[in-house]
């Protein structure tokens, strides 16, 4: 897989960079608004980066959909196809789960469901591998491991408690 | 009768500041030296002096100044604060001595007191984000390599801010005697207290005040601004300050919130503002420091453009774009003023608000331009050293073999 550079751009967001096969610079600048950004480098100028589209949230959802899902989709899929009966899923907190404002270690998934939460996803942050005292915020979204039958009980769970 | 005067003269004024807005926005250069010349026509001694309004401009310019430090608080969280001093602190460093040294070592050569000089080592030292956010915004940079060094320097500014406008509050307050740098510690000790705690209650603070109902958000966020700032007044640590850290102790939606909601006031109370610091001056002062600003305006320019220079070679960006990075940083504006403006309310010296006026009008004016003609400018140069020596080129165009493929 191709190579990503991130750089922060403070009070902006964060800007990608990276080459295509064919050799071409694509830079892209992610908002903290959601608004997305799409450049191509100047072909005479390394650093001179021009704007060729803008995306709302709703129109990169789209976009990344019809160019085939995202890295980490892709990643997962392929996974889930090595294991049998394995199932990954991402959960979303909801604003009214009681354990907005908790720790993973206060919902108790894995003693009560067998499943395993590998990933939080925070906006543009990733957590990898949440000890117990990571405390849950609304936005949320829990990457799950486990069987089917298990991770519909977190559903359950983390939406009734 | 009283009324009368008081709406025909504001109007009056926001009106003269409408029309420099659009003419601004038609020339293509920042509104804040225009601002400044409308305040200095209706100012003391000028073509028509303000009677009747003084006591409201006054307050608006208050607002003004702690609604520009508040937004350029909340323009960074203090994760981003702190994550940006890490990576980027020797170009803080290098920024700082460029930058600040001009203002000290210009105050020293006119016979300055300390604090005097110390003020105008603010106003050489801070680069206007606001000027040279709309500048990589119109020039369509905002994707450019050097735009996330071009921010780095601004976020450090933000945060030395932060600590220089305490010291500078209690300098002027307690002079440079050990009272003074007594008062200075005490504050540099709040303000690290108080970005301590941004990183840790930020999200839940801003969880606490955020709400979906703009207009409830508005006031919330405005009145809190203004109470902190009070209460800092108060305290004697200055409210720029107080609005500077409670910009950057909220983030996440409420930050997000009051960016939108707030920006509208910002724009009215800082034209006032910048307006009110016109009006302190008289426009015969000016004549006799020309010369000093054109050459601090110059020596300061070359810094910053160093400055920009140094940092973008330091991230691998080619020479076009140290050039645009040096250049873009040229600008100087709203916290020059604002630094200025604290010192002319405590009367330290009486050249300093006329000189400091000068120079951001100049810097202000000739900023723009210079981000806008580097891009030719170095294109010629490389063109004429290219013909002198044809290798120089090649170490321009990236080498494919550094591109690093992970399968």
């Amino acid at each position: 897989m191709t190579e990503i550079s991130e750089v922060k751009l403070p009070g902006l967001g964060v800007r990608y960079e990276f080459t295509t096969q064919e050799g071409k610079r694509v830079g892209l600048v992610s908002h903290r608004s959601g608004y997305k950004e799409l450049y191509f480098a100047d072909p005479d100028d390394r650093d001179a980066f021009k704007r060729v589209l803008g995306l709302s949230d709703k129109d990169a959802r789209t976009l990344a959909e019809l160019l085939g899902g995202s890295r980490v989709t892709e990643e997962l899929a392929e996974l889930q196809h090595q294991i049998e009966g394995l199932a990954i899923d991402w959960l979303p907190l909801r604003d009214d789960s009681p354990y907005v404002g908790h720790t993973i270690g206060d919902a108790r998934i894995r003693s009560r469901t067998g499943v395993s939460v590998v990933a939080v996803l925070r906006g543009d942050q990733a957590i990898p591998a949440p000890g117990p005292e990571l405390g849950l915020q609304q936005g949320d979204y829990l990457v799950v491991v486990g069987t089917t039958r298990g991770i519909e009980g977190v559903v359950e769970l983390l939406h009734r408690g | 009768m009283h009324t009368a005067s008081v709406l025909l003269e504001l109007g009056g004024v926001i009106v003269g500041l409408a029309v420099l807005a659009r003419l601004a926005g038609r020339l293509g250069i920042p509104t804040i030296p225009l601002y400044l010349t409308v305040g200095l026509a209706f100012g003391r001694g000028g073509i028509l002096p303000l009677i009747t309004t003084e006591e409201f401009v006054e307050i608006g310019a208050e607002i003004g100044l702690i609604l520009l430090l508040f937004m350029l608080g909340l323009e960074y969280t203090a994760r981003e604060l702190l994550a940006t001093l890490r990576i980027q602190a020797p170009t803080g460093v290098l920024d700082f001595v460029l930058n600040f040294s001009p203002g000290v070592i210009a105050g020293l050569l006119l016979g300055w007191s300390l604090v005097a000089c110390v003020v105008l080592g603010g106003v050489t030292y801070v680069s206007s984000s606001g000027i040279i956010a709309k500048l990589l915004h119109d020039f369509g940079r905002i994707g450019n390599r050097e735009t996330p060094i071009i921010l780095s320097v601004l976020v450090i500014e933000d945060l030395a801010m932060a600590i220089y406008l305490p010291i500078l509050a209690a300098l002027l307050i307690g002079g440079s005697t050990l009272v003074g740098l007594g008062t200075a510690l005490a504050a540099i000790v709040s303000v690290i207290v108080v970005l301590a705690l941004a990183l840790k209650v930020d999200v839940r603070l801003s969880r606490m005040i955020f709400s979906h109902s703009d207009e409830a958000l508005l006031l919330t966020i405005l009145g809190l601004t203004l109470l902190m700032a009070g209460l800092a007044e108060l305290f004697q640590i200055s409210a720029a300050v107080a609005a500077l850290l409670v910009g950057i102790m909220l983030s996440g939606p409420a930050a997000e919130g009051a960016r939108a909601l707030l920006s509208p006031l910002r724009d009215l109370f800082a034209a006032i503002f910048f307006a009110f610091v016109g009006f302190s001056l008289d426009p015969s002062e000016i004549p006799p420091v020309l010369g000093t600003a054109i050459a601090l305006g110059a020596i300061s320019a070359v810094t910053k453009y160093a400055t920009g220079w140094w940092s973008a070679g330091k991230s691998g960006v080619g020479p076009k774009g140290r050039a645009r990075a040096g250049a873009t940083l040229i600008a100087r504006g709203e916290f020059s003023i604002a630094v200025a403006g604290l010192a002319v309310a405590s009367d330290v010296e009486p050249d300093l608000g006329p000189l400091a006026v000068t120079y951001v009008f100049l810097l202000a004016v000739i900023g723009p331009i210079a981000a806008r003609l580097a891009e030719p400018i170095a294109d010629r140069l490389l063109a004429a050293s290219h013909a002198r020596n044809p290798e120089t080129i090649e170490e321009i165009t990236p080498n494919p073999e550094t591109i690093e493929e992970i399968t």
